[in-house]
């Protein structure tokens, strides 16, 4: 029987708990047995038993769900991965989890992630790396490895990422899962704890588009504790239904292939071919503007994190320094606690935000965001999508780009490219190469999040991927 | 800004005053991990009165800025505020405002920014073991008014700030209320010498008492031939002296960037108004936005010194759209005289069918049925909108369209040249009764051959 639990997805899971052949109980345990047997995996940073949802009216009543452990859950620690937050206990909840509470979520516990979600393999953690169930030897991507693990394991139905630069999409590309960051703003912020302000957004990653979602539709809209939180539609009137059988446009990206690596080249050029094949049409486009696209994201994403980790002295919260010093040691020898990737995206903010550099660095960041938001929404009146991989290489084994962190910035290069337009992306499994999966992103218009996660659907319909870890 | 039920960017109330320490916070006003500002759009407004009062030009948006410093009282050690830097966009700039004997004192600008905490020293700092901090204070809005270096004596700062108190607490704003509303950075500099500033002093008397002491005390180095360097000093209440805070004065990095979390708030002509609206301001601050708004003198003068009449022009302008000039003179000449024949009843009718009445005025100028409408208005009996459409003068609208078809009509005959003209005129103005229009138009023909 339980196998059977997990073996059904999310929207499955709640038609039979509404029907009622399934106890929300029985399946919570389920999920909790399979987090305690894959330890090794290390995708949970804190793990909860049971507590029953009141809200049995709830419109997914009864789904256990994992969280990344950068977004705050009342009386739960949320540790953002960090020694800083090791013992903190958010008095609130997220926005998007007093959503998912109040539809009748009970929490699986908090998943182990990048230290504030500063990395893309997942090995920035405090609490040890996380370890991909396709190769227990490989990084499973991050920031939100645990989620995304969780959710390949099968030691949750879905979970909730966070997304600044690739941080859902990139660990569900090196998974077999389904990663999407809504739009900036679709998504309420409040109780996120903020790594890069203007970048992230909090979205979903699940076994399959539909489940995606489902959860989506409960999390998302317009909230007052979050003044970027909109329920906007759309500006452009293309939001009709999607013809069937997918006769849309997408264009690809032929400037940065040369980062791609030999095997996710040949398994993205054969989805394409396969799309192609089935009447989606595709067409290269060049834009000059993503050459400088990678370098100003860290710039942006630097900068704000120096002032969003500010807070972190030990005066309030975290670790406390020794009292009877001067404040200024105090608060000097508590930032200590940051680990080392953290420290280095502090020093740089604070370095490019400082007067001389600032229009050097910062300035010049915002005027290439500027242009190259500009050029893609021009771009998206002649396509429906944005067609790359998600990742350029296959996930590497654990430590070893370890000295080599400008290689592991480069592997964001696709990912990166919504956070700086605050458009819609999601990344589909769409094979496998050398046993591990790969991952197609598509990147809608800013707005359309339901236009792409039907195109996404269709998609993934058309390209028929099907494989699970074996651990 | 105690006027402010709430703090800038919570809900957290401001009256923060003898409540026990940290008592009065919130995720928000302490910087917790994942809490957002959302701003407190009464803040806007009340700065903007406050701009208002100054004559200040008021920006077409509110932005706002992360000013990067660590300091225990400050929770998210950074402060959001309306400055970023010099030559930034602040809430308002340039302004003025005149002293008793007519002396100008510039405004350079007006901005809003969040209050920190407040360092607690048991016992004094010298002898607490510890530093404590009271967040009840932190996120309160505060206003910052800068005025250019205009003031020559000591004095004349008192009688500004003395001046610019009780304007304040005329328009509501409440600061003679408590203690410590009012804080001032005074910088002042001794027959060119470096500018040093006098940091922190509360109220008006401590400001002339501290720059007092300042001008003495930087005569006497100019005499003795010591060079007075630029500084930041803090002024003692109790020993009536300043003392130097800084051995050395460098340019503070504050490393200023956008406040991403709080997008721009855009502030139209139509918000300032409504703010200009809710004013208890003098008669010189009614007389000047009557003014500003294109009102003749005279009429100026009669609007701003009757209240209920000033009330009406600024509930019509603020709602309608209407010129401002021709409004403010039908209030102040026609619609004045009919009030004061009747006694000057209360002016308490529905306003938007008082803007009818003076749109249709301002449209077909018909004199007489404005001053029976007007006083139905003032009686209380109630107005049928419809009936106070702006009459269209149809043979006026006639010849303008021969005129301008002339040629187009030289090939139509009869019927069809009757028709291809009242398809025009309809088109300018569909609302017409048609068949007066047909008459009207078919007699003109005739009469042209």
């Amino acid at each position: 029987m339980s196998s059977g639990i997990i073996s059904k997805g999310a929207r499955q899971l709640v038609d039979e708990l509404q029907r009622g052949s399934l106890e929300a109980s029985e399946v919570f345990e389920t999920y909790r047995k399979r987090i305690n047997e894959f330890t090794k995996l290390n995708a949970f940073i804190t793990s909860l038993e049971y507590k029953p949802n009141a809200r049995k009216e709830g419109s997914i009543y009864g789904l256990p769900l994992a969280i990344k452990d950068n977004i705050s859950t009342e009386g739960i620690r949320t540790t953002c991965a960090s020694l800083m937050l090791k013992d903190y206990m958010p008095p609130y909840d997220a926005t998007a989890v007093a959503k998912l509470k109040a539809a009748g979520v009970s929490i699986l516990g908090k998943t182990n992630m990048d230290e504030f979600g500063m990395g893309s393999s997942g090995e920035n953690s405090a609490f040890g790396p996380t370890r991909n169930p396709w190769d227990i030897e490989r990084v499973p991507g991050g920031s939100s490895s645990g989620s995304a693990v969780a959710v390949s394991a099968r030691l949750s139905p879905a979970a909730l990422g966070t997304d600044t630069g690739g941080s859902i999409r990139a660990p569900a590309s090196f998974t077999g899962t389904v990663g999407f960051k809504p739009s900036y703003g679709y998504v309420s912020r409040y109780g996120l704890i903020a790594y890069a302000n203007s970048l992230e957004q909090i979205g979903v990653i699940a076994r399959t588009v539909d489940d995606v979602a489902l959860i989506f539709g409960v999390i998302r809209g317009k909230d007052r504790f979050d003044s970027t939180s909109t329920d906007a539609k759309p500006l452009s009137n293309n939001e009709s239904k999607l013809p069937s059988g997918g006769h849309f446009r997408g264009a690809l990206l032929p400037q940065l292939s040369d980062l791609v690596s030999k095997d996710v080249r040949e398994a993205f050029d054969s989805s394409v071919a396969k799309l192609d094949s089935q009447g989606i049409g595709f067409a290269e486009e060049k834009v000059e503007e993503l050459e400088l696209a990678l370098k100003s994201y860290y710039v942006v994403a630097c900068c704000e994190a120096t002032t969003n980790l500010a807070r972190y002295d030990g005066v309030r919260y975290g670790p406390v320094a020794d009292p009877s010093r001067d404040w200024k040691s105090a608060i000097s020898e508590s930032r200590t606690m940051f680990g080392k990737e953290v420290k280095a995206r502090i020093m740089l903010g604070s370095y490019m935000l400082s007067s001389g550099y600032y229009e050097e660095y910062y300035l010049k960041a915002l005027y290439i965001r500027r242009n190259l938001k500009l050029r893609l929404l021009k771009l998206s009146e002649s396509y429906d999508f944005i067609y790359t991989p998600t990742m350029p290489v296959l996930p590497w084994k654990i430590g070893e780009m370890i000295d080599d962190p400008l290689q592991v910035y480069l592997s964001d290069a696709f990912t990166v490219i919504a956070n700086l337009t605050g458009a819609p992306a999601i990344s589909i499994p769409i094979a496998l190469k050398k046993g591990l999966p790969v991952g197609g992103q598509l990147q809608g218009r800013y707005g359309e999040d339901d236009r792409l996660l039907e195109m996404a659907a269709t998609i993934s319909g058309l390209l028929k991927f099907r494989g699970e870890p074996s651990i | 800004m105690v006027s402010l039920k709430s703090k800038l960017f919570c809900t957290c109330p401001t009256d923060y005053r003898g409540k026990p320490p940290n008592t009065n916070i919130c995720p928000i006003c302490t910087g917790l991990p994942g809490a957002l500002p959302v701003l407190n759009v009464k803040a806007v407004e009340e700065g903007l009165k406050i701009a208002v009062a100054l004559h200040a030009e008021p920006s077409s948006a509110s932005y706002f800025f992360r000013k990067s410093y660590f300091y225990p009282d400050l929770p998210k050690n950074f402060q959001i505020t309306q400055y970023d830097k010099a030559g930034g966009v602040p809430l308002a700039h340039d302004g003025y405002y005149t002293l008793k004997k007519g002396k100008t004192i510039r405004i350079e600008r007006i901005h809003m920014e969040e209050d920190p905490g407040r360092i607690y020293y048991e016992g004094g700092r010298g002898e607490s073991r510890f530093s404590l901090v009271d967040y009840n204070r932190s996120g309160i809005a505060l206003v910052e008014i800068v005025t250019s270096p205009d003031f020559t004596e000591p004095g004349e700062a008192r009688e500004f700030l003395e001046l610019l108190q009780k304007n304040l607490d005329e328009i509501g704003i409440n600061v003679s209320e408590y203690e410590g509303s009012v804080r001032c950075d005074a910088n002042i500099s001794y027959a060119g010498g470096e500018r040093v500033e006098v940091k922190n002093i509360s109220g008006a008397t401590e400001v002339e008492k501290a720059l007092r002491y300042e001008s003495v005390r930087q005569r006497n180095m100019a005499t003795r031939g010591v060079k007075i360097r630029r500084e930041t000093r803090s002024w003692d209440e109790r020993r009536r002296i300043t003392i130097s805070s800084r051995s050395k004065e460098v340019e503070a990095e504050y490393r200023y960037m956008p406040e991403e979390d709080l997008p721009p708030v855009s502030l139209n002509q139509a918000i300032i108004k409504n703010i200009a609206l809710n004013m208890r301001g003098s008669f010189e601050d009614r007389y000047r936005i009557c003014t500003k708004y294109g009102v003749g003198e005279e009429a100026a003068k009669r609007l701003a010194g009757d209240p209920a009449l000033y009330t009406l022009f600024m509930s019509i302008v603020g709602a309608s759209g209407m010129d401002a000039s021709r409004v403010g003179n039908v209030l102040a000449n026609e619609f004045a005289f009919v009030v004061k024949k009747h006694n000057n009843p209360s002016l308490s009718g529905d306003i938007s069918s008082l803007e009818t009445i003076i749109r249709a005025y301002i449209s077909d100028g018909d004199r007489s049925r404005f001053i029976s409408a007007t006083y139905s208005w003032i009686s209380g009996i109630p107005v049928r909108a419809e009936e106070y459409k702006p009459k269209v003068d149809i043979d006026a609208l006639i010849d303008k369209t021969l005129e301008k078809e002339i040629k187009n009509i030289g090939n139509l005959e009869g019927k069809r040249r009757l028709d291809y003209l009242m398809g025009q005129i309809l088109k300018v103005s569909s609302q017409l009764n048609r068949k007066e229009l047909y008459i009207k138009l078919q007699k003109k023909l005739e009469e042209l051959g």
